[in-house]
């Protein structure tokens, strides 16, 4: 069907050298997809259009942005009463930015409840990983841009972290800054990179979609397909799906733009940056939080850090971790709490990262990243041994037709 | 149809949870006593109320201004709170700015014109400092978005002068029960009948409060007017759209679902 | 498929989709005009797009320039001998014919943009064959009413918008 339907005039001419067309009619409509995928499966083209929408509207910030110390924080003041619905398009990024955390966060939890990342999807895994880390360095670096108090003493603080790396740290950190503190250096580079790394992003992102494609998606039963039956192609089903999911989040996040748009952000970013005064509690976006939790969890500046940094690499791991053969937790009684147990783990690291350090948050924060580390060390590799799956059905189809499991 | 609950209540359950704890564990200090107020400009159809703003110019720019900088703000943005051009034209006049060097190499100041921006009280930073025993007073242009509490933090705050308790004696300030910590740089600038409205309206203290606070509100976010009404527009087209996408996608399941 | 039986059926579900995909469109218009719009001229532009200047100082045969809109803004008093220059000739024999009362509200005062109608470089004063102005770029020459009078130029120096709000202060723009 790929074929011969592009096989005529100017378009066939063109895909007979170049396949795009072709590839595109693979990728998004002739795609056999699971016909039992629920909305949770949404998540992954809705990242994509999140992605879409921060370059966008990113490219048409850039082009009113000022990257010098002296220009940024007034530049943004420009976009946002000056410039024809700055205002709107800048909004639209910032929060654009929480979103994209929202929804890449709750796709990598249904990966992590339907077993997603085990054989043969190892590399897609890795590779969402890769985009999650890249995402990360791109947040970080755009909340620098404004130059505000916090994007100011964030920077500060998180280019600090480097400064724990025995021996090299201070050259480190020198070199990073390109002086001996944040200053119009760092934020130019910032800038440049900032503008960069989307385009990264998007290339893994091709790659993830390649990887997916190779052996198909993943699905709440968490069975491989027997056959066609258990199949429909990606279009109309999928496209009308996602564009119905899309329509709904972006209702949620119509909302958050036009009437509560600095409800994510941090009061303190719209005061100038005073390499003088640092504010009473400094606290990165909340998309940081369960990692900033972490690195506070651990007395020791180097510790903090590799503590940090472990809880995103272990998840490189976990295809090796979990011992289950089954996918899908819906078949799997014990892990399926467990499951929950972490995801409360990270809101309450969350919630322990955007308060201050003191008292019992001390407390509650190394108990949450203790719990959070033997989840995945411990406790993923003994749940696959001793826990005794529930039986899987034969097919997708037969499930789908009997409607025997409850998820 | 179960699935699709299941997402909207978790989604929502630990957006606002994650949202509430953090967002009040910085609102403010403990020991700051904020009132939650009402403005004309809070709420979904809430609006900045413009004779009030207005007003609240004329309190920004007696009492308030000697001190504090308004420096994103320009003159002829206050065309957006009602004023008549000739009216902005003379109310920038009144004040004067650096020109362009003359054909000598000298700066000659100028009056100020409608596309200048408030003029600071100050020279420079170091020169705010000196005039002000070492602190600097905050630009307001972004005050109201710039302060936990934001809007009702600044009411409170300018109603929050009190008498120092005689156990915190002495202090190095003033005593403000609404300011983190209690002790702030600036007197209290507000008594009532500082200013004499020219709409004749009886300028309260809690007047001029809540003028000004209207009128920074403004000058923090000059788009709240626009963006609400959009908002509302766009809203409404999303709720229509995200509902007949899904009776598309009823319709074209219709087949796999049965 | 137009003989189908069910083609009641046909038309409602394609009446939905039809509303969908309408629908879809609408949002996707509405939503690339702010990021067509931004790219517009920004208030604070648009607020030093008119300009007010005093002619109080100049002296005849003094010209000042004074940027607007990005471009230079050649004011000249000029000199009565320069007047006459422009008034008495024959405006048929011009390339770009124009009265010079038509390009002087107050023939003491020209004022126009100082960008060559050519290629866009900003023309000499006082230089030329013609005594007006004189490009340096590929040579154009303009007379002291700024009309092209030699070179590769199609048309006269613009003449901006400007009304006279007193004696001797303009509003361009």
């Amino acid at each position: 069907m790929s074929n011969t339907k592009n096989g005529k005039g100017v378009i066939g001419w063109i895909d007979y050298r170049l396949p795009i067309f072709s590839t595109l009619q693979h990728t998004l409509v002739d795609y056999p997809t699971p016909k039992n995928l629920n909305y949770w499966w949404n998540f992954g083209s809705l990242a994509g259009i999140f992605l879409m929408i921060q370059i966008v509207t990113g490219i048409v910030l850039a082009m009113h942005y000022t990257p010098s110390v002296e220009g940024a924080f007034a530049s943004i003041e420009h976009i946002m009463r000056d410039v024809n619905y700055g205002w709107l398009i800048r909004y639209i990024h910032m929060n654009g930015a929480s979103f994209f955390f929202i929804v890449v966060y709750i796709h990598i939890f249904r990966g992590l409840y339907y077993g997603s990342y085990k054989s043969p999807r190892e590399v897609l895994w890795w590779l969402g990983l890769i985009i999650l880390l890249l995402m990360m360095a791109t947040a970080f670096m755009g909340y620098v841009l404004p130059w505000g108090q916090m994007s100011f003493w964030g920077a500060t603080v998180i280019t600090n972290l480097f400064s724990a790396v025995p021996v090299v740290g201070t050259a480190v950190v020198e070199w990073l800054w390109g002086g001996f503190a944040v200053d119009n250096a760092l934020l130019n580079r910032f800038f440049a990179l900032h503008y960069l790394f989307p385009f990264l992003i998007v290339g893994v992102v091709i790659l993830h979609i390649v990887a997916l494609h190779t052996h198909g998606s993943n699905n709440p039963l968490g069975i491989d397909r027997k056959g066609p039956q258990d199949s429909i192609p990606f279009h109309p089903y999928y496209t009308i799906k996602d564009l119905f999911g899309l329509s709904f989040v972006l209702t949620i996040f119509a909302a958050v733009v036009f009437y509560a748009p600095d409800f994510l952000g941090h009061p303190d970013n719209y005061i100038p940056a005073d390499p003088l005064k640092t504010p009473a509690h400094i606290v990165p976006e909340w998309y940081f939080l369960p990692f900033y939790a972490i690195l506070r969890a651990v007395p020791d500046k180097l510790g903090g850090v590799i503590a940090m940094i472990s809880a995103i690499l272990i998840l490189f791991a976990l295809p090796w971790l979990d011992t289950s053969k089954v996918r899908s937790a819906t078949f799997r009684p014990i892990y399926k709490k467990f499951f929950w147990l972490l995801f409360i783990d990270v809101i309450i690291l969350t919630w322990v990262g955007g308060s201050p350090a003191e008292g019992h948050f001390i407390l509650i924060g190394q108990l949450a990243t203790i719990y959070y580390f033997a989840h995945f060390i411990i406790l993923m590799p003994i749940i696959g041994i001793i826990e005794t799956p529930r039986p899987l059905p034969n097919s997708i189809s037969e499930s789908v037709l009997n409607k025997p499991i409850k998820g | 149809m179960k699935n699709y609950y299941q997402i909207i209540k978790i989604f929502f359950i630990s957006f606002i949870f994650i949202n509430t704890f953090f967002c009040k564990a910085f609102a403010a200090g403990p020991d700051a006593k904020i009132t939650k107020m009402n403005f004309s400009f809070d709420g979904i159809f809430g609006v900045i109320d413009k004779a009030s703003a207005r007003r609240g110019l004329q309190v920004y720019n007696e009492i308030c201004a000697g001190c504090h900088s308004l420096e994103h703000v320009a003159y002829r943005n206050l065309l957006d709170i009602g004023f008549s051009s000739d009216q902005v034209k003379e109310f920038a006049s009144q004040f004067e700015v650096m020109g362009e060097p003359d054909s000598d190499g000298e700066v000659n100041m100028r009056s100020a014109i409608p596309s200048d921006r408030f003029v600071s009280p100050y020279l420079n930073d170091n020169q705010a400092k000196a005039y002000n025993n070492g602190a600097i007073p905050p630009d307001l242009s972004l005050i109201i978005k710039a302060r936990a509490g934001g809007a009702s933090y600044f009411y409170s705050l300018l109603k929050g002068y009190e008498d120092v308790p005689e156990d915190k004696e002495p202090i190095n300030g003033y005593y403000n029960i609404a300011y983190p910590g209690n002790v702030i740089a600036m007197p209290q600038p507000l008594y009532g009948d500082d200013v004499e409205y020219e709409d004749g309206t009886e300028a309260t203290m809690e007047q001029e409060i809540i003028d000004l606070v209207s009128f920074l509100a403004w000058t923090a976010q000059p788009e709240l007017n626009d963006r609400k009404s959009m908002g509302f527009r766009v809203f409404l087209f999303l709720v229509f759209m995200t509902s007949v996408l899904f009776l598309s996608y009823r319709k074209i399941w219709k087949k796999i679902k049965g | 498929m137009k003989n189908n039986p069910t083609d009641e059926k046909k038309t409602r579900r394609d009446f939905i989709h039809i509303t969908s995909g309408v629908t879809v469109a609408t949002g996707l218009v509405a939503a690339g005009w702010p990021l067509i719009d931004q790219m517009n001229p920004s208030a604070d532009v648009l607020a030093l797009a008119t300009v007010e200047v005093d002619l109080e100082p100049l002296q005849p045969g003094q010209s000042i320039s004074v940027l607007w809109r990005g471009k230079p803004l050649f004011i000249r008093y000029r000199t009565d001998e320069e007047i006459s220059k422009a008034e008495d000739i024959d405006v048929n024999s011009l390339k770009d014919p124009q009265l010079d009362k038509d390009r002087a509200q107050n023939s003491k005062y020209l004022v126009m943009i100082g960008v060559c109608t050519h290629l866009g470089c900003v023309p000499l004063g006082q230089e030329g064959e013609y005594g007006g102005w004189f490009c340096p770029c590929h040579g154009s020459h303009y007379d002291t009413s700024g009309r092209i009078r030699k070179g590769p130029a199609p048309t006269n120096l613009e003449i901006p918008p400007y009304v006279f709000l007193d004696e001797t202060t303009i509003k361009i723009g």
